[in-house]
């Protein structure tokens, strides 16, 4: 069980917590003219690196901030954990 | 009473108490600090089961978790557990064990025949033999295997005991307590670190309570109980034994269990059985030691053979001896210091040593003290069905694959020693890349992943010495990182025997022309055979070999067999060991009770159970509940002799004729402000919410970004910038996770805050014709008439002192209105309700009832919201807005969701206007169609129409739109049953909506 760190809350076991998956995808603007591909892309298409990762997660049981973790999906280490107007 | 096999003074035990237990209906007795193993083996047993698929007879092999054989049935008060193993448990009064795998008795087993067939049972034999044909795996594969290799008698009856979890966290913790365990635990928590110290038996001490060694100016076992004395004193210690530390997770979270209750004669009411630990530790030091390994002959596996040292340890600490005639075996020093205690017991042993010779100091002692010890010779065989009587040894040849000559020698047990295997389980579980030492044949840790130290025998530091000092040093650097105290200790002085080398030789070879079998994995009865003829056929990946041929897999996860099968895949491949490499070792690292790792979390702890502020009323009105999610929600209320559906008809009816009261509070419920609430809203859901006016509800659907609808309900505006959103109960938390995700991570510059107020308010619909007198009585100085508070109006009331919001709609179809209230007042306004309502007919209805007169309304929910449909499936394609867009929209344009013969929402009669069609059920065009039928939709949902007196079922089909007369029939496989029906419209009862506005 991983332990994340809210930047909120601080330390907390990974059972508080939902994974809300890539954190650099962005959705397209409302009203806007988006191609068949670009919303696919948005949609469903992600990658899944081995390596370094820069996802959502969500203090579910706790503060209910979403927020980005950067981690390495080989070995769990987390790298940096930021309020979601901060990047790595 | 008599233990033939008990010494007459020493060990740990405690003689001044008898205890009794019964093994396979005889009754013994041992003394209280016996494990069941060594209460055996006092009394001479040592056949204990049969093996898992030759079933031969198996006896004690070991003194501590490696013991593969001694699993056993428990029985104590009418509980009984599968699969235990006799050395991890403690003796205490009203213990019945039985054998296991073995019929009809373990001296006389039918099974046994599998042993002279045993060439038929090779490695693969399983894959090979039972896999076609297919059919008959059930009648004849199945149910042979399992008579044949049943493995112990799951219990029946629900678990009588307790289990606890608990989380802790520390600095430093310590799994083991043997001399490194200990030192380092003393020199971290001396430093200030808050340190645990977890020990797996019943004593403190790990090797130094059999070893002949002194530490300071004490014994080795005094110097234990001194050292853990003065850490169970200090607070920032906690000491823990009969704690088995299993898994070794990421980010340091390591799961421990604590035996609390099996040991004890009269445990305290609500003691737990066992404790399950989650321990999230800075740093872990893993002092686990090492084990012995076993040397490979043939017929190896008798009772009365087991490991050297562990024959030293039933003598050392539970005075009892596994033999009287006793062959010591052995490729290397250690197991000298075996025959040198049997011998101070006056047991005469004669030692078998691979090697040509050896100067160690505890060799020369053994010799000074006159113990026969032939050097360079091996066991060739064993006798003895029940128990080894006799060995066929003989002097090894040059090339050590023969004998130049074979002789008998009696006995009654054989204590081998084939050298020692680092527990390096919890090392490997981190992630931590082992690497192989040539020198002393082990893997030891090597690169950890974590923050971990291995010290110690598990280290691959074999004298106490080092790991006396390794452990004092480790303790003082990891915990200085943490505290910076700089407080050392020293180390103390110690003395302890002189053991050097082994033999680089463990597998001895058969006596010519003799196929006899030589075990590597006692617990899956795997053999040399079995390896070589895997490596024969091909397999190569260590990994392969070891599920083909089951070699260290099962709860044993090859505590002893694991690197004797290495070192024979690397013999056989002319490799050596490091490139065949090892197998990964997964947790638990010995078998945990289920029961453990779910601690308080069954039956109805199972998850949380959410009840209306209502509760109390519905249970004393006979609801009959039923979960809705964690909700427990009135099903319907029973009157005398009804059943489910004669009172769910006359709830529905009623609210049809005259009025009823439903309890939504589990509704999800959301409060949303902020200046830009509107704009918010209107990119949640399909529909415009921009110039809702406020006093207003309207009804929403918003979609997923891949179009599927993904929730609906009314949200109202309660001034400018301040709405109240309903949303399903199933989909309540889902909905505020999705607001929140837009809010915090897609539109951060709205100015919006949401929060669930689910549980600040009750929630109780007041449906049916009568329904705006009763609330004319409850409110009788406001305006509730059409024109007061007219179809989707929201005023808030005052009843009392009572707040009271009402929205005027309705999920029944009927005139309706929703009242909240705080949900401190919901009881008291739901009796006020009850009492006014009383001459208009007014009766409860629960989600029964409610579900009918959805149905006949065609209202679509959690059945048609399913995740799989779009908004035109739903018949809610007017919902969708054509002026701006919404979250989902531009999945909409997807070519599928155009098609012109998409499913869409129906209403389906049966023709007889009697079966009721079962939910779930196929619609197709021809019901003798051959299989696979083609199927055009399936029916969401069935009710009995109260409006019509005959059954109604919704289906989402394809085409639906062009099938309205249509007669198809309703299949339902799984109940054998086809209706013929028909296809009317999903709206039964009042199509055009007069009774919500009436
Ligand atoms: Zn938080």
């Amino acid at each position: 069980m991983l332990e994340i760190k809210c930047p909120y809350c601080g330390n907390r076991s990974q059972n508080e917590f939902a994974y809300g998956g890539d954190a650099t995808v962005k959705r397209p603007e409302l009203n806007s003219m988006i191609s068949d591909q670009e919303w696919d892309e948005f949609v469903y298409y992600r990658k899944n690196p081995r390596g370094n990762h820069l996802e959502l997660w969500h203090h579910v049981s706790g503060c209910r901030q979403w927020f980005k973790v950067f981690r390495n999906t080989a070995t769990h280490e987390i790298i940096q954990t930021m309020e979601m107007k901060e990047n790595p | 009473m008599h233990q033939e096999f008990r010494t007459s003074s020493g060990g740990f035990i405690d003689r001044s108490k008898e205890i009794s237990f019964i093994f396979n209906g005889k009754k013994y007795y041992g003394h209280r600090g016996d494990t069941l193993a060594s209460a055996l083996l006092a009394n001479g047993i040592h056949l204990i089961g049969r093996s898992f698929k030759y079933h031969r007879p198996r006896g004690i092999f070991a003194a501590g978790v490696e013991d593969a054989n001694g699993k056993v049935q428990l029985y104590k008060d009418n509980i009984t557990e599968p699969n235990v193993n006799v050395t991890e448990v403690e003796l205490v009064e009203g213990l019945r064990i039985e054998s296991q795998n073995c019929w009809p008795s373990v001296g006389f087993d039918i099974g046994g025949i599998n042993n002279f067939f045993s060439r038929f049972f090779p490695a693969g034999f399983y894959y090979k033999t039972f896999m076609w044909p297919k059919s008959f795996w059930y009648y004849v594969y199945e149910p042979f295997i399992r008579k044949a290799a049943g493995m112990g008698k799951a219990p029946l009856d629900p678990d009588p005991d307790r289990y606890e979890h608990q989380y802790e966290h520390c600095d430093i913790l310590v799994v083991g307590s043997g001399p490194s365990g200990i030192a380092s635990a003393l020199s971290a928590a001396k430093n200030g670190a808050r340190v645990i110290l977890a020990e797996d038996k019943s004593r403190f001490g790990g090797s130094l309570l059999t070893d002949n060694v002194t530490i300071g100016n004490k014994n080795g076992d005094e110097w234990v109980e001194d050292s853990i004395a003065e850490l169970e004193s200090m607070p920032n210690v906690t000491v823990r034994k009969r704690s088995q530390v299993f898994g070794y997770y990421d980010h340091n979270m390591l799961v421990m269990f604590e035996r609390c209750k099996d040991h004890l004669k009269n445990p305290a009411p609500y003691t737990p059985r066992q404790r399950l630990w989650y321990i999230r530790a800075k740093h872990v030091i893993i002092s686990t030691g090492s084990i012995e390994r076993p040397l490979i002959f043939a017929n190896n596996d008798r009772p009365g053979i087991m490991l050297a040292n562990s024959a030293r340890e039933y003598l050392k600490v539970y005075g009892v001896l596994p033999g009287k005639n006793p062959i010591v075996f052995t490729n290397n020093d250690t197991a000298y210091e075996t025959a040198i205690e049997f011998k101070a017991k006056g047991i005469n042993t004669t030692i078998l040593d691979t090697r040509k010779s050896s100067n160690a100091g505890v060799v020369q002692e053994a010799k000074n003290l006159g113990i026969e010890i032939k050097f360079n010779h091996g066991i060739a065989n064993t006798s003895g069905y029940k128990k080894v009587n006799s060995a066929t040894i003989g002097e090894l040849n040059n090339t050590k694959d023969g004998y130049k000559n074979l002789q008998t020698l009696p006995c009654d047990s054989i204590f081998v020693s084939g050298n020692w295997t680092p527990t390096v389980h919890l090392a490997s579980q981190s992630g931590n890349k082992l690497k192989y030492e040539v020198e002393t044949d082990t893997f030891l840790p090597h690169q950890s992943r974590q923050k971990e130290t291995v010290i110690g025998s598990a280290n691959g530091s074999f004298t106490l010495k080092e790991s006396l000092a390794d452990g004092f040093k480790k303790g003082f650097q990891i915990s200085d990182e943490i505290t910076k105290n700089s407080k050392e200790l020293s180390v103390p002085i110690s003395d302890e025997k002189d053991f050097r080398l082994h033999d680089k030789f463990w597998c001895m070879p058969l006596p010519n022309n003799k196929n006899y079998k030589r075990f590597v994995d006692f617990q899956n009865d795997v053999a040399v055979s079995d390896i070589q003829l895997a490596v024969r056929e091909g397999f190569r990946s260590i990994e392969h070999v070891k599920r083909y041929t089951t070699l260290g897999m099962a709860t044993d996860q090859g505590k002893t067999s694991n690197l004797n099968g290495l070192q024979l895949v690397s013999d056989l491949e002319k490799k050596i060991v490091p490139e065949v490499g090892h197998t990964t070792f997964r947790p638990p690292y010995t078998s945990v009770t289920i029961g453990t790792l779910i601690g308080r979390e069954v039956g109805k702890n199972y998850q949380a159970t959410r009840k209306s502020p209502m509760h109390e009323w519905h249970e004393k009105n006979n609801a009959v509940f039923v979960d809705a999610g964690l909700w427990l929600r009135p099903r319907y209320y029973n009157r005398g002799e009804e059943t489910l559906d004669e009172a769910s008809k006359r709830e529905a009816l009623n609210v049809r004729q005259n009025v009823g009261i439903c309890d939504v509070s589990s509704l999800g419920k959301i409060d949303i402000k902020g200046k830009n609430s509107a704009e918010f809203l209107n990119r949640v859901y399909t529909n415009a919410f921009l110039k809702l006016p406020i006093g207003k509800a309207r009804y929403g659907v918003m979609l997923r970004e891949d179009g599927m609808v993904f929730d609906d309900g009314t949200t109202t505006r309660i001034s400018e910038n301040h709405f109240h959103m309903t949303t399903t109960t199933a989909q309540a938390t889902n909905v505020l996770s999705h607001l929140e995700y837009y809010l915090q991570v897609v539109w951060p510059e709205l100015d919006v805050n949401v929060v669930s107020t689910t549980e600040q308010w009750a929630g109780m619909a007041i449906a049916g014709p009568n329904s705006r007198a009763l609330l004319k009585k409850l409110f009788p100085h406001d305006d509730v008439s059409n024109e007061g508070l007219p179809f989707m109006g929201f005023k808030e009331f005052k009843f009392k002192n009572i707040t009271a919001r009402v929205f005027r709609i309705s999920f029944s179809g009927e005139l309706a209105f929703e009242v909240n209230v705080m949900s401190d007042y919901g009881e008291e306004m739901w009796n006020e309700i009850m009492v006014l309502g009383e001459d208009l007919g007014i009766q409860p209805y629960g989600t029964e009832a409610l579900s009918t007169l959805r149905i006949e309304m065609g209202h679509v929910a959690g059945s048609e919201i399913d995740g799989r449909t779009i908004a035109y499936d739903l018949s809610l394609e007017g919902m969708l807005s054509q002026k701006k867009d919404f979250i989902g929209k531009r999945s909409l344009t997807r070519k599928a969701f155009a098609e012109k013969d998409r499913e869409k929402i129906v209403g389906v009669v049966p023709l007889d206007k009697k079966t009721s069609i079962p939910e779930g059920s196929y619609l197709v065009e021809n019901a003798k169609a051959s299989f696979p039928n083609p199927k055009l939709g399936h029916v969401s949902a069935s009710c009995w129409s109260v409006e019509y007196d005959n059954p109604f079922s919704l289906a989402i089909i394809k085409d639906g739109k062009n099938r309205k007369g249509e007669k198809l029939f309703a299949v339902s496989p799984l109940k054998n049953i086809v209706i013929p029906v028909v296809i009317i419209s999903q709206h039964y009862v009042d199509p055009e909506g007069k009774r919500v506005r009436s």
